[in-house]
């Protein structure tokens, strides 16, 4: 079975119904599989075949959606790239997925020219936006329809490349194939019971795992997915949820921690909500006090994933009481189990590194066979890979999952990993620093804020201002340090090496 | 004060902090969120600075797109908020 054959579904069976509202705007499953296959055409005459990367850098839109199942009915592997990426960073994502198309709002253009001045980029660039020179999306979506040929995929095909951050800087693309893909939809919309009269809110971005999941179980199980750009006005959002009778919100903690901030909730009309999915960072307990209290008929389900699985677990919410701290069991048709350093099972309550097995489990890191080969390792069944994730977790008798830490020195910020390295690589560029160490420190809206220690160098002088303008300059919103603290010396051990963790607790 | 004078700090403050300095992406009916420059931590950072330059508190319920998503929004609000 292949991904897209989810939207084929839903557009068979209900073709009416709205698949997504953006903006006050629904598209209804026939639209969107119809645009979609006008798309696919494209892309063929384009050139693009089976397993060609198709990347797509745009905010949260209908068009987003529709680039995604046209890519997919291609045959091509679809790209997300948060449209906060910097030149720098997209030139490299274009070269290292070797991308045949690439799909960018007029609005990015500036960016994109500088990205694709410093690549050789083979590949065809459509805009979507009216103010576009070139090729437009919207002349593409005015043609008449046409079904795009067979491309011939089988389901251990890619279907997505989703790069995330790596402890090394540079981030790594995950492969993911149509049978992950298709059978973690059906995972996680089975454990959290979707119906088709189901309404959820998505403020997550489409070009994070997570919000893109809400998309691929709409089309899965036929409800409507009401696509917010942002959460950055979040009573116009919060709005939204007595306007359409939202009943899921998947968020995470920075979310939750605003929706909050609302309470007692006047004005919005919150009586619809059926469940909040939680995921990213643990949320924290008298947050999840106050939301059972606030909004006693929403169920909350505390999950943990990362990219190259999607998804690890879920607390069942009948136990979140008993649990509040765990993040459950294994999702269905997955396994998970601890391992200490020699591989070597875990008891109850022994720390180790999380092993997770199953259909969910991706095929590798795109062009990093080294990298492949550290997370994926030979299992129990001869042949069979089993992802080491690199997160620390314990287990309760009952086989509970509690989240410890991180092997490396990642940590997450706004619920996104964040690569150190990544932020004091931009730091160096300048010539006036002399020595940086990024770490996350606990902060109440961000999980962990980005605090960047800094050592000039000698003679040089150095302020705060300077510093944020380079991180803002090169790296996307996110990964600007919130904290800058200037120093004369890190710690460091008699090696040489900075003690990173006395930073971390100086905070 | 009318609203024209409120615009020149509003401006000079997003130029700054969210464009580097570069004011050519600026016009004083851009949509400030689809156009990149205001994203969730940037909407904050601007209501602090509201706050403190101009004197006035921002309820929760304040901070929506109508008031805030372009220059020209942004200062008749603070103009409504003033009198």
């Amino acid at each position: 079975m292949l991904l897209h054959d989810y939207l084929r579904g839903a557009a068979a069976r209900v073709p009416e119904k709205a698949g997504v509202i953006v903006g006050g705007q629904a598209y209804n499953f026939r639209t969107i599989d119809e645009e979609s296959d006008r798309l696919a055409c494209e892309f063929q005459r384009l050139g693009v075949v089976r397993g060609d990367r198709v990347a797509a850098m745009l905010e949260n839109s209908v068009e987003l959606v529709i680039v995604l199942w046209g890519a997919l009915k291609a045959g091509a592997v679809f790209i997300p790239i948060s449209p906060g990426v910097k030149a720098d960073k997209l030139g490299f994502l274009l070269t290292d997925s070797g991308a045949a198309a690439f799909v960018a709002h007029v609005s990015l253009r500036r960016r994109v020219d500088e990205a694709l001045e410093q690549v050789s980029y083979p590949g065809a660039t459509i805009w979507v936006g009216e103010d576009a020179t070139g090729p437009r999306l919207s002349d593409i979506l005015a043609q008449p329809h046409r079904a795009p040929a067979d491309p011939g995929l089988i389901d251990q095909d890619l279907c997505l490349i989703i790069y995330t951050s790596g402890s090394t800087g540079s981030p790594k693309g995950v492969m993911l194939t149509h049978r992950n893909i298709y059978n973690n939809v059906w995972s996680i919309s089975t454990y959290l019971k979707n119906q088709p009269d189901d309404v959820i809110l998505c403020v997550l971005p489409l070009s994070f795992d997570y919000g893109l999941f809400q998309v691929l179980t709409g089309a899965r199980v036929g409800f409507t997915v009401v696509i917010e750009r942002s959460f950055a006005y979040p009573y116009d959002v919060l709005k939204r949820i007595g306007e359409h009778r939202v009943t899921g919100l998947p968020g995470v903690p920075t979310i939750f921690a605003k929706l909050l901030e609302f309470a007692p909730f006047e004005g919005l009309d919150l009586s619809s909500l059926r469940y909040f999915s939680n995921t990213a960072a643990p949320l924290p307990a008298a947050h999840i006090l106050a939301l059972r209290k606030l909004i006693p008929q929403a169920t909350i389900f505390s999950m943990f994933g990362l990219t190259e699985c999607t998804r690890v677990s879920y607390l069942d919410p009948s136990r979140l009481e008993a649990k509040i701290t765990s993040v459950g069991r294994a999702m269905p048709n997955s396994e998970t189990y601890i391992v200490d350093e020699r591989g070597l099972r875990c008891g109850p309550r022994e720390i180790g590194e999380l092993v997770v097995r199953g259909t969910s489990v991706m095929r590798g890191y795109w062009r990093r066979p080294e990298e492949t080969a550290k997370a994926l390792r030979e299992g129990d069944i001869p042949g069979e890979k089993v992802l080491f994730t690199g997160d620390l977790f314990w287990k309760d008798e009952d086989g509970d999952l509690y989240f410890v830490g991180r092997r490396d020195d990642v940590f997450k910020c706004r619920g996104e990993k964040v690569s150190p390295r990544e932020v004091e690589a931009c730091l160096f560029e300048l010539d006036s620093v002399a020595e940086v160490a990024v770490v996350g420190v606990p902060h109440p809206t961000d999980g962990m804020a980005i605090k960047a220690h800094v050592v000039p160098r000698e003679g040089h002088n150095i302020s705060e201002d300077q510093l944020r303008k380079q991180c803002m300059r090169r790296l996307e919103p996110l990964l600007v340090p919130r904290f800058f603290e200037l120093s004369t010396a890190l710690p460091k051990t008699d090696s040489g090496k900075i003690i990173k963790t006395a930073l971390r607790q100086k905070g | 004060m009318d609203d024209a004078s409120f615009r020149e700090p509003i401006r000079a403050f997003i130029v700054d902090n969210f464009l580097l300095g570069s004011a050519a992406e600026l016009e004083d009916n851009t949509e400030l969120m689809e156009a990149g420059i205001l994203d969730s931590t940037g909407v904050i950072e601007l209501v602090a600075f509201l706050e403190a330059t101009f004197g006035v508190s921002i309820g929760d319920e304040e901070i929506v797109s109508k008031n805030l998503n372009s220059v020209n929004y942004i200062a008749s609000f603070i103009v409504q908020k003033s009198s």
